[in-house]
C-alpha cells in the first residue's frame, strides 16, 4: 500500500485517486468548489491548493492544487503549509469580491458550500472595497430558481448539465469576471436531471423552486431516509417537513442505486403529498367518521362478506402483505393490469431462473456495450438513462487509460475523447433522448423490435431460434450488434415492461443467456412500472381480471382496494361494472380517484412520506423507507389500518403484530421469495451509542417549542417511534448512523450536501457500513433456464386500424408525481402520435382529433406527427389517457 | 552615365546580386522581402531559393534527420517561450496513427508585439514551406494557421499563397511524389488574447470556448482532437527551411551569442524610429533602442522597457548593455518573450501604464480560474485608485501580495503570471512612483471617493 506523508505524518493509501480525493478520504477538512467524485478534477476554481515537496530535504516545496495532483508513493506534502493557507484563504477572497453576502434571504444558507469552504479558509475580513458586478436572473422553469448574482464560476453546473446528463440548453457564456451561467434565453431547463443543480451548485444560484414556494432553512426540517415512489428503481432519497408539510425531497447518497443524483421526477414529484387531493379523514359513504366508527362499520361489513383484495405495486410490501393476510392467499389480486401482471412475473422468472445477473446503476455505468430493447429510459426509469449516458465513456476510457490520462482527470479524459461513444444500440417504437448518444437506433412495433432481439441472440448462439426474414438492413444491424456485444467485457442488456410486451422482454432475456453461453458476463436489466412491482410479483397473487370476475360470476361481493386506481389497471367500463356489483367497496388510499369516489369506505392511508415501508426495486433490492413525520392519527399506513382491520375482524395472527417489525418477520417468514427481507430494516429498539436513538432532525432545528404556540402555549410531546430506532426530534445521537438510517447528512463544518464524503468509505465509493438495502434476485449457481422461443410474426398493418402503444413521460406518466404543482406544469397534453405515412393516408393534419376504439374504449386525440413513428403505429401517452390494455388494435372512427 | 554600357550593367548587376544574396544570408527571413511589403508570389518566392528546403527533405531526409538538424540548430521558440523546437517535435509519437497536426500560431495579440505580422503579410510562402517541413518532420498530414482575427491583410495573403502552393504541388496528396500527404487551412480567429495559448487555441480551432487545458497531457500526445499535435509560433517555422538549407552551423553563426539564429527585433513607444529589424540573436538593448530606433523623442528620458512584450519584467537603464538573448534577458529577471520591447518615457505615468497594460490582461482573462479572473480586475481597480490619487495606504501591499498570488503555478495557465511580470517589476524599479500617487491624494482637501 503506498504512503503518503501529509505535514510529516505517514498515511496509508490506495492508489487511483487524486490528492484531494485521498486527503477527504483521510479526514482532512481541505477546501474545494470545482471538483466533484462524481464529474472528476478540472483545476479551475484553485481552491484545494496544497503544498508539495519533492523530497525529505525539500523545505521550499510548491503549490498545486490537489485535485490535479496524482498520486505517487512517499510523496509529501502539506495541508497546513501557511502560503497554502494563506493562498486557499486568498481565493474565497477573490470569489467573494462580487458574492452578494445575502445569505440571510438566501435559500442555500445554512446549508452551503460557499459558507462552509469561507469559514473552513477562516477568510473573515473584506478588503475589497469596490462595486460588484451584477446579472441578471432568467426564468428556469418550474423547478429551479435562477440566482446569478451569487455565482463563483465553479463551472460545476455546465459540466453537470452539459458533460455528465447531456443537456444542451444550459451554458457558460461570455469571459473574463462576466462569465454567466444560464440558457441562451429565459425557458424551462429541458433536462429531466435538472434539479441536481441545486445540490451541485456550491452556493444559492440554483435552488430548488418548489422549496422556496414554502421554504424552510434545511436545518429546521424533519428529516428522514426514504426511497422514491415513482419509478421502479428504487433511488434513495431524503424527504424533508416542517408544519406538517413535506417540503423538499434530496438525494440520498447510495454508491450501488443512485449515487449522488436523482431526477426530476423523483426530486419535484412530492408535492402530492401536500395536495389538496389528499384524504385526511374516513368517510363512510361521503361522509366524515371517526376512527372507531369506520373500523367498527367495516367490521360489520366483513363479517359474512366474500371479501377480495386488491393489492398495489406502489404499496409497500408490508400494507401488500397485511391485506394479503387480511382476505387469504386466495382472495389476494395484484392491482395491475393482466399484462403488466405477467410481465412482473416473466422478469421475476428471467431474473431468478436465468444465468444472468441484474447489474445496479452503478455497474450499468461501468457497461462497454449497452442494448435497449423497448425502453424509452429517459421516461421510464430516468437515472438508468442517466447511467447509461455514463456507459457510453467506457470504451473510450480505455484510450484516456493507455494515455496515461488518470480517470478523475475530466478535463484531459474529455479532450482526448472527444465525441467518441462505446457501443450502444436502441430499439424503441419511437425516439428517445438516449438517441443522441447510440451507435444506431432502430424505431418499429414492439414485436418487431422482439424479432431484432431474437436475431441478435441467435447470432450470439445459434442454439436460439432466429427471427427469419429479416430485411438485409436488420441483418446488417442484428449483427453489428452481436459483435458489438461480443467484443465487450462488461455488456448491459435492458428492456423493460413499458413496451408491454412480452417478447421483447424475452429476446432481452435470450441475448444476455447467448452472451452467457458464450462466457461473457453480461448484465440484464428489466425495469418496471412501478416502485413495488417487482415486490408485489414475489407475494404471488391473482391477476386483476381474475378480481373482476370473481365479484362478476358471484364468488365475492366485497372488496378491499388499496392504495390503487383501479381505472389506471382496467378498463373503465369493466370496472364501473365490478365496482357496481360489489357489495361494499373500501378503498385504502391517500389521495382521491376515479375509484375512491365510488365507494362505500374510503380510509386515509399514509403517503410514502407519513409511512415506514420495504419496497423492491427493479434489481430486486428491498429498501427500507421511514416515516418522515406523522401527520394526524387518522392518516396511518395502510398495512396499520389492515392490522386494526384484521384484530377487529378476529384475525389471530394479524392481532400478534404490533409494529412494523413484526409484520415484516411475518413477511419473511411467509414469503419464500422474501426471504431475508426482515433484515434490510434496523430493529426499532436499535440504539446509537448511550442508548440514544438516531435524531430525524438535525441539531440546528429551531422554535421547536414555539412553533405550534399559537394554538397551544404548552409544547406538544413529540410523537415516539414504536417502527425504527428513529427520533422525530433534534435529540438523540450525534454519531454516524447506521447506512440504512441516515436522515440527513452533516458533519462538523460541512452543513452542505458536501458532506456527503463524510458518510463513505471512501470518496465517491459506498457508504460506511455498505449500502443498504437487501438483493433478493441472484442468478442461480446452475441454471437450467431454456432459451425463450415463440418469435413473434413480424408486425403487419391492418386496413382501419392502427396499433395503439404507450408512449411514456417522466412528468405526467406516474401517477402520483403527476399531481405536484411544478409537475402538472410539465406533463403533456394528451394526444395520439402517428406516422407522417399514417397522416398523410388519414388526411389529418398535426393538432387535428384522430378518433379511434379500442376494446370499445373510444378516443379522440389531437394528432401529433412523428418521422420516427412506425407506420401502422399510433402512439397514447401512457397514464393521461383513458385506460386499454395496450398494445392493442384501434379501430379508426370517422 | 549610360546603363547600356554592356561591362557596367553586369557590374552593377552582380553587385546587386551579391548584396542581395549577403542580405538574404545575413537576414534570412526578411532579407528578401520586397520594399513594399507586397507579398511575394510562388515565383518570386522561388526566385530567392523558395521551397529548396522542401524539395531536400522530400528527396532524401527522414523525418528523424529533420528533427535532429533543427535540434541540433538549437532553435528556440519565437512566440516568447524559449523552448527547444526540435525537442518539442520529438515528443509526438511518430508511429501514432493519423491525423496529426501541425499548426502555426499565428494569433499574435501581445501588446507591442507586431513581428509576426511582417512575416504574414509579406513573405506568406516562406511560413508555408517552413509549415510543411515541419509538417514532415512530426508526419502530420493536416495543418493549421490559426491566424489572428484583426490580420486582415495576411489572411488574404496566406490564403492566395495556400492556394499557389496547392496548385504547385507542395501542399495535398503526394507532394512532389514522395508520398507525404499535407492538407493546410487557414482558421481565423475572432480575437482573444487566450487564443494564443497553445491549449486554448487548440480548443478555440475545435470550436470550445477558448480556456487552456491542463498540461499534461501534452498537444504532442493528446491535442487538436484529441490526436498529437504541435504548435508553433510564426517566426519559429519560418526559420525552418534556411536551417534545413543551410545547416546548423550556419544558424547559430547567425547569432552573436549561444542562442542562434537571427531575431525579429521590435520598438514601440516615444521613440525616434519606432520599428521592427531582423538582427542577430543577441543584439543589446542599447543598439536596438539607440541605432535602430533612433533614441528617444527629444525632450523625453528613457526609463524602462518591456523587452519582449506586455508579460515581461521592465528592464532599465542599468539593463541597456544586456545582450537580448533569451538566457542574458532572463539573467537580469525578466523575459526575452516575443523581442519586441515597449519603451517607458519619464513623462509617462508609471502608474496609469501598469493600469492599461493590467486593464487588457483583465478583459483578455478567459474567466475560468479565480485567481485571473477575480485578481486581475481587483488589481485593475486598485490600479486605477492610485492613477486617479484615490489609492489607500496598504494598496501597494495589496498589489504586491497579488503579483505573487498570480504567479506561476497558482493561477491554470500563464496569463495572469504574464500580467504580474510588468505590475512585480513596476514595484520594484518605480515603487516611488505609486508611494507618491497615494501620498498625493491626501492633499486633495474635500475629495475622497471610491471609484471603480
Amino acid at each position: 500500500m503506498p504512503t503518503l506523508y501529509i505535514d510529516n505524518k505517514p498515511y496509508d493509501i490506495s492508489s487511483g485517486k487524486n490528492l484531494l480525493e485521498t486527503c477527504l478520504t483521510l479526514g482532512f477538512d481541505l477546501p474545494y468548489f470545482c471538483w466533484h467524485p462524481a464529474l472528476g478534477s478540472v483545476g479551475a476554481c484553485r481552491q484545494c491548493a496544497v503544498k508539495i515537496y519533492k523530497d525529505e530535504s525539500d523545505t521550499k516545496g510548491r503549490i498545486v492544487m490537489s485535485c490535479m495532483e496524482p498520486l505517487t508513493n512517499n510523496q509529501r506534502i502539506s495541508i497546513n503549509d501557511i502560503e497554502s493557507k494563506e493562498f486557499r484563504e486568498m481565493v474565497i477572497a477573490w470569489l467573494m469580491t462580487n458574492h452578494p453576502h445575502d445569505c440571510a434571504v438566501c435559500d442555500e444558507g445554512g446549508s452551503c458550500h460557499l459558507q462552509d469552504m469561507t469559514v473552513m479558509t477562516g477568510h473573515n475580513y473584506r478588503d475589497y472595497r469596490f462595486t460588484k458586478r451584477t446579472h441578471k436572473n432568467q426564468y428556469l422553469g418550474p423547478f429551479i430558481n435562477h440566482e446569478m448574482n451569487r455565482c463563483i464560476q465553479c463551472y460545476r453546473c455546465v459540466r453537470f448539465y452539459k458533460d455528465y446528463a447531456g443537456g444542451n440548453d444550459l451554458d457558460v457564456f461570455a469571459s473574463r469576471s462576466n462569465v454567466y451561467f444560464g440558457r441562451a434565453e429565459d425557458g424551462v431547463l429541458e433536462s429531466e436531471f435538472s434539479g441536481n443543480l441545486s445540490e451541485v451548485c456550491p452556493t444559492g444560484v440554483f435552488t430548488d423552486k418548489t422549496l422556496k414556494e414554502h421554504y424552510t432553512r434545511k436545518w429546521d426540517l424533519t428529516m428522514a431516509p426514504s426511497v422514491c415512489q415513482h419509478c421502479s428503481l428504487g433511488c434513495n432519497i431524503i424527504g424533508g417537513e416542517r408544519y406538517g408539510e413535506l417540503r423538499m425531497i434530496a438525494n440520498r447518497y447510495h454508491g450501488e442505486v443512485n449515487g449522488y443524483f436523482i431526477c426530476d421526477r423523483g426530486r419535484f414529484g412530492y408535492e402530492f403529498v401536500n395536495a389538496e387531493t389528499r384524504i385526511k379523514q374516513p368517510l363512510l359513504n361521503g361522509q366524515v367518521v371517526d376512527r372507531t366508527k369506520v373500523l367498527t362499520e367495516i367490521s360489520k361489513s366483513l363479517k359474512r362478506a366474500k371479501v377480495i383484495g386488491i393489492g398495489s405495486p406502489r404499496a409497500s410490501l408490508q400494507s401488500n402483505f397485511a391485506l394479503k393476510a387480511l382476505v387469504g392467499e386466495e382472495h389476494f389480486y395484484h392491482g395491475v393490469s393482466d399484462n403488466e401482471h405477467d410481465l412482473a412475473e416473466l422478469a421475476i422468472k428471467i431474473l431468478k431462473d436465468g444465468p444472468a445477473r441484474t447489474p445496479s446503476m452503478k455497474e450499468v455505468e461501468k457497461a462497454d456495450a449497452v442494448f435497449i430493447l423497448g425502453e424509452d429510459l429517459t421516461n421510464t426509469a430516468p437515472m438508468l438513462a442517466l447511467a447509461v449516458r455514463q456507459a457510453v465513456k467506457q470504451q473510450p476510457m480505455e484510450e484516456v487509460a493507455k494515455a496515461n490520462i488518470p480517470q478523475w482527470h475530466d478535463a484531459a479524459s474529455r479532450e482526448l475523447m472527444q465525441e467518441n461513444k462505446g457501443p450502444l444500440f436502441i430499439a424503441t417504437i419511437c425516439t428517445t433522448k438516449l438517441d443522441d448518444v447510440a451507435e444506431k437506433t432502430y424505431h418499429a412495433a414492439p414485436d418487431d423490435i422482439a424479432r431484432l432481439g431474437f436475431a441478435v441472440a441467435h447470432l450470439i448462439d445459434p442454439a436460439v431460434s432466429d427471427a427469419g426474414n429479416l430485411s438485409n438492413e436488420l441483418n446488417e444491424l442484428a449483427k453489428q450488434i452481436a459483435d458489438k456485444l461480443l467484443n465487450a467485457k462488461n455488456p448491459v442488456i435492458i428492456s423493460g415492461a413499458s413496451c408491454e410486451s412480452r417478447s421483447v422482454m424475452k429476446a432481452a432475456a435470450n441475448i444476455a443467456w447467448a452472451l452467457h453461453q458464450k462466457n461473457k458476463k453480461a448484465g440484464l436489466v428489466l425495469t418496471m412500472p412501478e416502485c413495488n412491482s417487482i415486490g408485489l410479483a414475489m407475494m404471488g397473487g391473482a391477476r386483476l381480471n381474475a378480481a373482476f370476475n370473481a365479484v362478476l360470476n358471484g364468488h365475492a361481493d366485497t372488496v378491499i382496494v388499496m392504495e390503487n386506481d383501479l381505472y389506471r389497471h382496467g378498463t373503465a367500463v369493466l370496472v364501473d361494472e365490478f365496482l357496481k356489483r360489489c357489495k361494499t367497496v373500501i378503498v385504502l388510499d391517500h389521495s382521491t380517484h376515479a375509484t375512491t369516489k365510488k365507494s362505500h369506505f374510503v380510509i386515509p392511508a399514509g403517503t410514502f412520506a407519513e409511512s415506514d415501508g420495504i419496497i423492491v426495486n427493479n434489481e430486486g433490492r428491498a429498501q427500507r423507507y421511514f416515516q418522515i413525520y406523522e401527520s394526524t392519527d387518522v392518516i396511518q399506513e395502510s398495512w396499520r389500518w389492515l392490522l386494526s382491520m384484521g384484530t377487529n375482524s378476529g384475525n389471530a395472527r394479524m392481532s400478534h403484530w404490533k409494529n412494523f417489525e413484526d409484520i415484516t418477520k411475518a413477511i419473511a417468514i411467509d414469503e419464500t421469495l422474501l426471504n431475508g427481507v426482515d433484515t434490510v430494516s434496523l430493529s426499532p429498539e436499535f440504539r446509537m451509542a448511550g442508548g440514544q436513538r438516531i435524531p430525524r432532525a438535525p441539531h440546528r432545528y429551531s422554535g421547536r417549542t414555539a412553533m405550534l404556540a399559537n394554538i397551544n402555549v404548552s409544547e406538544p410531546k413529540p410523537p415516539e417511534d414504536s417502527d425504527s430506532p428513529l427520533s422525530y426530534t433534534m435529540e438523540g445521537s450525534r454519531e454516524l448512523p447506521p447506512s440504512s438510517a441516515i436522515p440527513f447528512f452533516w458533519s462538523p463544518g460541512w452543513n452542505s450536501v458536501q458532506s456527503v464524503n463524510k458518510y463513505q468509505e471512501e470518496v465517491g465509493a459506498g457508504l460506511r457500513g455498505g449500502d443498504p438495502g437487501l438483493r433478493l434476485l441472484e442468478p442461480p449457481a446452475t441454471t437450467t433456464a431454456e432459451y425463450f422461443s415463440g418469435v413473434p410474426e413480424a408486425f403487419k398493418q391492418s386496413a382501419g386500424h392502427l396499433l395503439i402503444v404507450a408512449l411514456h413521460h417522466i412528468f405526467g406518466s406516474d401517477q402520483l408525481s403527476a399531481q405536484s404543482k411544478s409537475v402538472v406544469q410539465r406533463v403533456p397534453k394528451p394526444y395520439v402520435m402517428i406516422s407522417i405515412s399514417d397522416a398523410k393516408n388519414l388526411n389529418v393534419q398535426e393538432g387535428g382529433l384522430l378518433n379511434f376504439e379500442v376494446e370499445k374504449q373510444a378516443y379522440s386525440l389531437p394528432v401529433q406527427i412523428s418521422a420516427e413513428m412506425p407506420i401502422g403505429v399510433a402512439g397514447i401517452p401512457y397514464g393521461l389517457t383513458s385506460r386499454s390494455e395496450l398494445p392493442a388494435w384501434g379501430v379508426l372512427k370517422k | 552615365m549610360s546603363l547600356s554600357k554592356p561591362g557596367f550593367e553586369t557590374h552593377l548587376r552582380q553587385a546587386w546580386a551579391d548584396n542581395n544574396r549577403k542580405r538574404i544570408m545575413e537576414k534570412p527571413l526578411t532579407g528578401h522581402i520586397r520594399e513594399d511589403k507586397r507579398p511575394l508570389t510562388l515565383k518570386e518566392y522561388e526566385k530567392v531559393g523558395g521551397y529548396q528546403s522542401l524539395k531536400k527533405i522530400l528527396k532524401g531526409m527522414t523525418p528523424q534527420a529533420v528533427q535532429t538538424l533543427v535540434r541540433e540548430s538549437n532553435l528556440k521558440g519565437r512566440g516568447g517561450a524559449g523552448f527547444s523546437t526540435g525537442m518539442k517535435w520529438s515528443f509526438v509519437p511518430l508511429d501514432a496513427p493519423k491525423p496529426k497536426y501541425l499548426i502555426v500560431n499565428a494569433d499574435e495579440m501581445e501588446p507591442g508585439t507586431f513581428k509576426d505580422r511582417l512575416l504574414l503579410e509579406s513573405t506568406p510562402h516562406q511560413l508555408i514551406e517552413g509549415m510543411i517541413v515541419s509538417a514532415f518532420a512530426i508526419q502530420a498530414d493536416q495543418s493549421f494557421v490559426f491566424l489572428r482575427w484583426a490580420y486582415k491583410t495576411a489572411a488574404g495573403a496566406i490564403t492566395k499563397a495556400i492556394q499557389e502552393a496547392y496548385e504547385a504541388g507542395y501542399l495535398g496528396k503526394n507532394i512532389l511524389g514522395s508520398g507525404f500527404d499535407l492538407e493546410m487551412h487557414l482558421h481565423t480567429g475572432v480575437g482573444r488574447y487566450m487564443c494564443g495559448e497553445e491549449t486554448a487555441l487548440l480548443n478555440s480551432l475545435e470550436g470550445k470556448r477558448a480556456i487552456p487545458r491542463a498540461k499534461p497531457p501534452f498537444p504532442q500526445i493528446s491535442g487538436l482532437f484529441g490526436r498529437p499535435t504541435i504548435v508553433n509560433n510564426v517566426e519559429t517555422l519560418c526559420c525552418i527551411p534556411h536551417i534545413i538549407n543551410n545547416g546548423a552551423d550556419w544558424f547559430q553563426k547567425l547569432s552573436l551569442t549561444n542562442d542562434a539564429g537571427t531575431k525579429l527585433y521590435g520598438v514601440s513607444g516615444k521613440v525616434k524610429k519606432p520599428g521592427l529589424w531582423e538582427l542577430p540573436m543577441g543584439t543589446t538593448m542599447r543598439e536596438l533602442l539607440e541605432v535602430h530606433a533612433g533614441g528617444m523623442q527629444d525632450g523625453l528620458k528613457f526609463r524602462g522597457a518591456l523587452p519582449g512584450g506586455a508579460s515581461t519584467d521592465f528592464m532599465v537603464e542599468e539593463h541597456l548593455d544586456v545582450k537580448m538573448d533569451y538566457p542574458s534577458v532572463a539573467a537580469v529577471g525578466s523575459r526575452l518573450g516575443t523581442g519586441t520591447m515597449i519603451v517607458l518615457d519619464d513623462k509617462t505615468s508609471v502608474v496609469g501604464f501598469v493600469k492599461n497594460l493590467i486593464h487588457f490582461f483583465a478583459q483578455e482573462s478567459c474567466g475560468f480560474c479565480t485567481p485571473c479572473r477575480e485578481g486581475l480586475p481587483w488589481i485593475e481597480k486598485v490600479l486605477h485608485a492610485i492613477d486617479q490619487k484615490v489609492g489607500k495606504k496598504g494598496d501597494i501591499q495589496m498589489l504586491e501580495n497579488h503579483t505573487k498570488l498570480l504567479g506561476p503555478g497558482m493561477t491554470f495557465c500563464a496569463l495572469a503570471p504574464g500580467a504580474m511580470e510588468p505590475l512585480q517589476s513596476a514595484l520594484k524599479y518605480f515603487r516611488k512612483d505609486f508611494e507618491k500617487y497615494i501620498k498625493e491624494q491626501k492633499e486633495i482637501k474635500g475629495v475622497r471617493t471610491i471609484t471603480a
